[in-house]
């Protein structure tokens, strides 16, 4: 922190009240992002609060970043500048629930599991399964542009989000969209919010589509000795008629972390399939998942009572956080193929971390999203970042997008996360330009340095 | 027009590639809603090149360039408001690409959705979004709209299908944004630019999601004595948590105008009906069609019908989807508004919009999509007499004011367009306002880009509405009537 943060306190004080603001270097630590530690930070406990601070941002130039319940703060490029934390977690209050229409409305700082069950209590729920479910906010959850297992039948945020509520860089509260289910009314700019790190606004208010829970769900687990299969089954259940719920294949590795209890049978690669509905339709989908595994080489088809269900998705939304705390030096490349060209894209992969001697795990969702975790047994940077670019040309070369979505620092310091920038980076300039022209909102986390 | 442009274009697109007669013009200045405005000439690009040029060619010469599809729209997106070019993509119409195996398409604007449908139904898939319109309307103006229709309920609209666009912008670049895999590292400007009415670039390739064909498909029709009936109904099969593929309601007085057309088999002394569809696995669809049987029951429906065929099928959506040449074979002209409210504010909405249309002295007939709350009143008034016009407008207007008053919105599917440009400050604050502002600046910003659509103007409405681009030999001097209706 330079000079502006001797008007820091005062003025921040005056905005949320002294019990709102810290400038304390032992509170500070935990708003550290990538090692960088803000002059101060605030929870604002409105929308209008967060207006105030980001215009007092803007007056002092200061750098902000918005954060929820600092689940995912390694996201992104490190900060070029940082001065202000934007606590977001006070704004934690659904503001309407109209469970006839199935939409909802809430501040951007409640916490998943929490709105979870108040989904719940009406047999509502939000597919909005994203990792560190327990404390992450649906505001970070969005920012971050974490997706879940359930994008096979619902779609990500983009599909279900209404319209939102935000405070732009220029400290303006703005909106888009709305509260209903169908609206063309404005340009969606809210959509630009998800999965933009907080680069170019403060969430503060976000509307929901909501969606009926099914009466019942089963869960599915089929094993094979080898990766194609594993994929070409996936492949086949996309193209059948049943309508899962989500398709995901593992390693064994992953398939260890995942969960020791679920005493399976083990096999090099699984297929989690979850689907949703009433009795004849889990039936008729049991039986010709059934058959889709025999035909396709599964050596094991196990169907999980609804505990050990339960335990397995629930450890397969938390893959980053497993990696994470398998161990904190852990790499998670995300790359995106299309759905029949999954399995040549991991095979690729696997031989890059073979060659470099690093133990990995995969975790691949059939709509198309791999995640590619590199699991050093030590620490060892350089072979980490090696490996990495390894399969960043890999995927370059194929077509194929592929960025960190976590790293140790020293990685980032090597390598640029998000790959590089695409032909669409002049756009996205003059959106970043539009919303933030101070360019004070979460300088350099995102693309290309915005 | 500038005899020099004119001149340029013909040059490099071929003289059979520019129209400028004022018998060619004519047909360009009026889409599928009442709004009219004359271009000064019609282009047909073939190639993302031509449609590069062009735009070079406008901006040189500072004069506006407006893309056309079929010209469907309902809300102005394809008029020349303010003269200019007109892009018509009649003639990119190739289907580039069909992945069948990874449900992806690469289509060029012009391509028609039923023609991709056709395209891709051999191989068990669709294209989702099925505005009523799409016999007719391309893929790019769905683009350009977010276009909906009836199976939007379950399945989303256009932008939930929309996976990547090749653009031309304002400035003349040409640019490539999203792509055939998900989660491109960007922002999501696949997002931001499907619907936003032709105003932030021209699309010139477009890589769409395909959805697989369901296995089973039901459709009933409910038959109601009582309007409210119908309503409630809806509101009830959402609260328990059914879904239909979609759920149609038609009025007493436009289920008659149809029947009288179509020969669908509406029941002519009934209130109401409601046409919904539910697809998906056999065992699911039975079950489901077996609630809502006894939803539409419990509510006064007094009697269910289910299609036995798939000829019965297609006579009921053809009474629905052809509402609009039936209700204009009654009435010379008529305004169709596209509203949103939350779904459970249905009842207590149309009984609102029979008070207004009464107070007013419009018969106003209602065929919407009832379960996603998207209200399609149309207002007949008679062109010929004064000050029905605008009569009708603003008894349309405050139709839109009870929807906000309601919870809901401007517009559903149909787009803000020059129709509802001054109803925006109703739902969007300055501050609102000046950001989705800026944003069209950055990108359009000599304005060249469709001037005069989606931001109010503070013009008066009749004025702009009526009265069509000062042109030589216009004799057109009243709305026209609107077309097919998603």
């Amino acid at each position: 922190m330079s000079t502006p943060a001797r008007t820091m306190p005062s003025r921040a004080t005056e905005i949320v009240g002294a019990a709102n603001f810290t400038d304390d270097p032992g509170e500070l630590a935990k708003y550290a992002v990538d090692g960088l530690r803000p002059g101060g930070a605030v929870q604002p406990g409105s929308a209008e609060e967060v207006a105030e601070m980001v215009k007092l941002a803007v007056a002092e130039r200061f750098a902000v970043i918005p954060i929820g319940a600092r689940t995912k703060l390694g996201m992104g490029m490190p900060p070029s500048r940082y001065d202000l934390a934007i606590d977001m977690t006070r704004l934690d209050r659904v503001i309407s629930y109209d469970p006839g229409d199935l939409t909802l409305s809430v501040e951007a700082g409640i916490p998943l599991a929490r709105l979870s069950d108040v989904l719940a209590q009406r047999k509502q729920f939000l597919p909005l399964a994203g990792p560190f479910y327990e404390r992450a906010t649906v505001g970070g959850t969005l920012a971050s542009g974490a997706d879940s297992p359930l994008r096979q039948m619902y779609g990500t945020a983009r599909d279900f989000v209404l319209g939102m509520e935000f405070v732009t860089g220029d400290g303006a509260q703005a909106k888009s969209g709305g509260r209903v289910v169908k609206n063309v009314s404005g340009y969606d700019l809210h959509k630009l919010m998800l999965g933009a790190i907080g680069s170019l606004g403060v969430i503060t208010r976000v509307n929901f589509k909501t969606f009926p829970l099914s009466a019942e769900t089963r869960d599915w687990l089929a094993g094979f000795p080898r990766a194609e299969d594993a994929f070409a089954f996936a492949n086949s259940v996309r193209k059948s008629p049943l309508a899962a719920q989500s398709v995901e294949v593992f390693d064994r590795r992953t398939m260890a972390m995942l969960s020791a209890e679920l005493s399976v049978e083990q096999s090099e690669w699984d297929v989690a399939i979850s689907a949703a509905g009433n009795e004849p339709v889990l039936e008729r989908s049991a039986n010709d998942l059934q058959t889709l595994a025999r035909n396709g080489n599964a050596a094991t088809f196990t169907a999980l009572d609804s505990s050990r269900a339960n335990t397995l998705q629930a450890a397969i939304r938390e893959f980053p956080a497993l990696m994470e705390k398998r161990s904190s030096d852990s790499v998670i490349v995300k790359a995106t193929a299309l759905p029949a060209r999954m399995v040549e894209n991991v095979q690729s992969f696997l031989s890059i971390a073979a060659e470099r001697g690093l133990p990995c795990a995969i975790l691949a969702r059939g709509v198309g999203v791999i995640y590619f975790a590199l699991l050093p047994a030590e620490r060892e940077i350089a072979r980490l970042t090696q490996c990495a670019k390894e399969m960043f040309s890999a995927a370059g070369k194929r077509g194929i997008c592929a960025t960190i979505v976590r790293c140790p620092l020293e990685v980032k310091r090597e390598i640029n996360i998000w790959g590089a920038a695409a032909g669409d980076f002049a756009l996205m300039q003059q959106v970043k330009q539009a919303f933030d022209p101070h360019g004070i909102l979460a300088p350099g986390r995102f693309v290309g340095g915005l | 027009m500038d005899r020099p442009l004119l001149h340029e274009l013909e040059q490099f697109l071929g003289k059979d590639s520019v129209l400028s007669r004022p018998e060619d013009l004519l047909l360009y200045e009026y889409d599928g809603s009442v709004e009219i405005a004359r271009p000064q000439c019609i282009v047909f690009p073939r190639t993302a090149t031509d449609v590069v040029r062009i735009v070079g060619l406008a901006n040189r010469y500072k004069i506006p360039i407006v893309g056309r599809g079929a010209g469907t729209g309902l809300s102005g997106g394809a008029l020349a408001r303010h003269g200019g070019i007109i892009v018509s993509f009649a003639r990119m119409n190739r289907i580039l690409e069909i992945d069948a195996e990874n449900q992806r398409a690469v289509v060029q604007p012009g391509v028609v959705n039923s023609d991709l449908n056709a395209a891709v139904a051999a191989a068990g898939l669709h294209f989702a979004p099925d505005p009523s319109s799409q016999k007719a309307c391309t893929i790019g103006g769905n683009v350009s709209e977010n276009a909906g229709g009836p199976h939007t309920l379950a399945y989303g609209v256009t932008t939930n299908h929309i996976l990547g666009l090749e653009m031309v912008m304002p400035a003349g670049e040409l640019v490539r944004i999203g792509g055939k895999a998900l989660d491109t590292p960007s922002y999501d400007l696949c997002g931001l630019f499907v619907g936003s009415e032709g105003t932030l670039a021209l699309v010139t390739e477009i890589t769409v999601r395909l959805t697989r064909l369901p296995e089973a498909v039901k459709t009933l029709l409910a038959i109601y004595d009582r309007v409210d009936g119908a309503t409630e109904t809806v509101v009830e099969i959402t609260g328990r948590g059914i879904t239909p593929a979609a759920c149609e309601m038609l009025d007493g007085w436009t289920l008659r105008a149809v029947e009288a057309w179509v020969h669908a088999g509406f029941p002519l002394d009934s209130a109401a009906v409601l046409l919904i569809e539910v697809d998906g696995l056999r065992e699911a669809v039975e079950q489901h069609a077996k609630d809502i049987s006894e939803v539409c029951k419990m509510h006064g429906a007094r009697e269910v019908r289910v299609a036995r065929d798939a000829a019965e099928r297609d006579l009921l959506w053809k009474g629905r989807k052809n509402a609009f040449g039936a209700v204009g074979r009654l009435s010379p002209t008529y305004y169709v508004q596209d509203g949103v409210i939350p779904r459970t504010k249905l009842p207590q909405t149309l009984r609102e919009i029979e008070r207004i249309g009464k107070e007013n002295g419009f018969e106003i007939g209602n065929i919407f999509h009832a379960g996603d709350g998207n209200l399609h009143p149309i207002i007949l008034f008679d062109a010929r007499e004064p000050k029905q016009f605008e009569r009708a407008v603003s008894t349309a207007d405050a139709i839109i004011r009870f929807c906000i008053e309601m919870g809901g919105a401007i517009t559903g599917e149909h787009g803000v367009g020059m129709e509802k440009d001054r109803l925006m400050p109703l739902l969007f604050s300055e501050a609102d306002l000046a950001l989705m502002r800026r944003v069209r600046d950055a990108f359009n910003p000599a304005g060249l880009l469709n001037p005069g659509k989606i931001f109010p103007t503070g013009k008066g409405c009749g004025e702009v509405r009526i009265r069509p681009m000062p042109q030589r030999g216009s004799t057109m001097t009243t709305p026209r009537v609107g077309g097919d209706i998603a």
